[in-house]
């Protein structure tokens, strides 16, 4: 038996885009166990209910990310909604999708970027992220942020985005579409690409279902499990949504499944731009919450809960988020097992872990 | 083409004694464990464990006196022990027979824990 040694690898690695940290246990060049550490940098948004109101807590609860805060804002403000039995307007749902699908594209993205940074394709790395910064150009011209937008709030949207702006941003998809099919295909076809990806950290759709891995991770194994198939938010129902799905469970297989969804957002959201009605994108909302909601949404990386619990108060007695990275962390245990040390990076990298959503 | 779903909201309460048994009758119907949070009710702490299949949700609920001890429900979800430390570290909540108990470790923060809001 070759002799076991343990690599401390992060919370701060050259390779390892967030503060985690595993102890990896190696035979020789093989992973034999991974042992993980979080809790770095918990920040302890969630107590924060006690200092800050319902429609506050929605934008303490967008910033929880900078990649999916819009989903984070939804999530939050659709739990209060549910708790308190508000129905927003038509438009506001679709709205909501548009700018939810928007995120998923630049999240995704950024991700196919970072895949690239860690196999050492810095080229590649960079144009994925200079045509995401097209889809950053949008959301900065509809809510005025580029990475925290407080444009989602109880009751609806604080502001409208007007039909000729949407007609724009389809538009500008599919101009950039074609652009983002170059880029894919490298990933897809590319020899040197699919070395370090096909066949490596295999995850079996029977170990994702055990392990109660979500998103793109459950997807790429065969899972299908997708909240955009859930009838309580957004307008998913009416774009004739089905989930990405790859059965081979390796990190080719999650990096197809993510490829797929980037061009499904942009169909989704010239769909929704197709079907979106007129009229006001909020209602007015008054009173304490009373009762409790849980709401799932599908994050870029996953089922995302988002549960509001009031007891007549301004003030909500718990709003709970769990993000998916949590969810995939046994996941990425796992698969780490029997894997080449050399692949470590790129596997950490196929869950595309999120820990500033981790640590909220 | 796949089902969509229309969520119901659901909230059984369980006892702390019958939670172990629960939990693996969801498990034999092939429930997912999805995700669990602790919140202060007045003195006690309510743990509301979340289970999928097939999109729809059930959740579990317990309440928990101060100092009252929680069978882990790690021997049957594994993936439960991030939550169960969580809860551990932030709320106080004792597990009994954890298959992954980091001992008061898993979160590093500033401030001292338990929190309690009433603090």
């Amino acid at each position: 038996m070759a002799k076991r040694t343990v690599i401390p690898f992060g919370p701060q690695h050259p390779v390892l885009p967030e503060p985690v940290h595993l102890d990896l246990v190696v035979e020789d060049e093989t992973v034999v166990e991974a042992i993980p550490s979080i809790g770095f940098i918990h920040r302890g948004l969630e107590k924060l209910v006690e200092k800050r109101d319902y429609s506050q807590m929605v934008y303490v609860i967008e910033r929880i990310c900078g990649i999916c805060s819009f989903g984070h804002g939804w999530g939050a403000a659709a739990a209060v909604e549910g708790a308190m039995g508000v129905k927003i307007p038509e438009r506001a749902e679709y709205l909501r999708t548009i700018l939810h699908e928007l995120s998923r594209l630049h999240s995704h993205l950024l991700w196919l970027g970072l895949l690239a940074d860690a196999f050492g394709f810095e080229s590649l790395f960079n144009h994925c992220w200079r045509v995401r910064e097209t889809v950053l150009d949008i959301l900065e011209k509809t809510t005025g942020g580029r990475v925290i937008f407080s444009i989602c709030k109880v009751g609806g949207l604080n502001k409208d985005i007007d039909n000729e702006t949407l007609k724009e941003i389809v538009e500008t998809l599919e101009g950039i579409k074609e652009e983002i099919k170059e880029l894919t295909d490298v990933f897809i076809e590319d020899d040197s690409v699919k070395n370090r990806m096909v066949g490596v950290g295999v995850l079996s759709k029977e170990d994702a279902e055990e392990l109660c891995a979500v998103g793109p991770v459950a997807r790429g194994s065969g899972v299908v499990q997708d909240m955009r198939l859930t009838n309580n938010h957004g307008v998913y129902g009416e774009l004739d949504f089905e989930p990405v799905i790859e059965t081979a469970g390796d990190c080719y297989a999650r990096c197809k499944v993510r490829i797929g969804e980037v061009f499904q957002s942009i169909e989704l959201i010239a769909k929704a731009v197709a079907k979106i009605p007129e009229g006001p994108v909020s209602v007015p909302v008054k009173g304490n919450v009373e009762g409790e909601y849980m709401l799932r949404l599908e994050q870029p990386r996953g089922e995302a809960f988002y549960y509001a619990k009031g007891a007549n108060s301004k003030f909500l007695q718990r709003m709970r988020v769990r993000t998916p990275t949590n969810m995939n962390i046994p996941a990425l245990v796992k698969t780490l097992q029997g894997c080449d040390l050399a692949d470590v990076p790129i596997l950490i990298l196929t869950i595309d872990p999120c820990i500033s959503c981790t640590e909220r | 083409m796949s089902e969509r779903v229309d969520v119901v909201q659901n909230f059984e309460a369980v006892e702390v004694s019958q939670l172990l048994t629960e939990v693996k009758d969801l498990k034999a119907e092939g429930y997912r464990f999805a995700q669990a949070c602790a919140t202060v009710v007045d003195d006690k702490i309510e743990i509301i464990y979340s289970f999928d299949k097939a999109h729809q949700l059930k959740n579990l609920r317990i309440t928990v006196a101060q100092g009252e001890e929680v069978e882990s429900i790690t021997g049957d979800y594994w993936p439960a022990f991030i939550y169960e430390n969580e809860m551990h570290d932030l709320f106080g909540v004792q597990f009994n027979h954890s298959a992954l108990d980091y001992q008061g470790n898993f979160f590093k923060v500033a401030e001292p824990t338990p929190w309690n809001p009433k603090k």
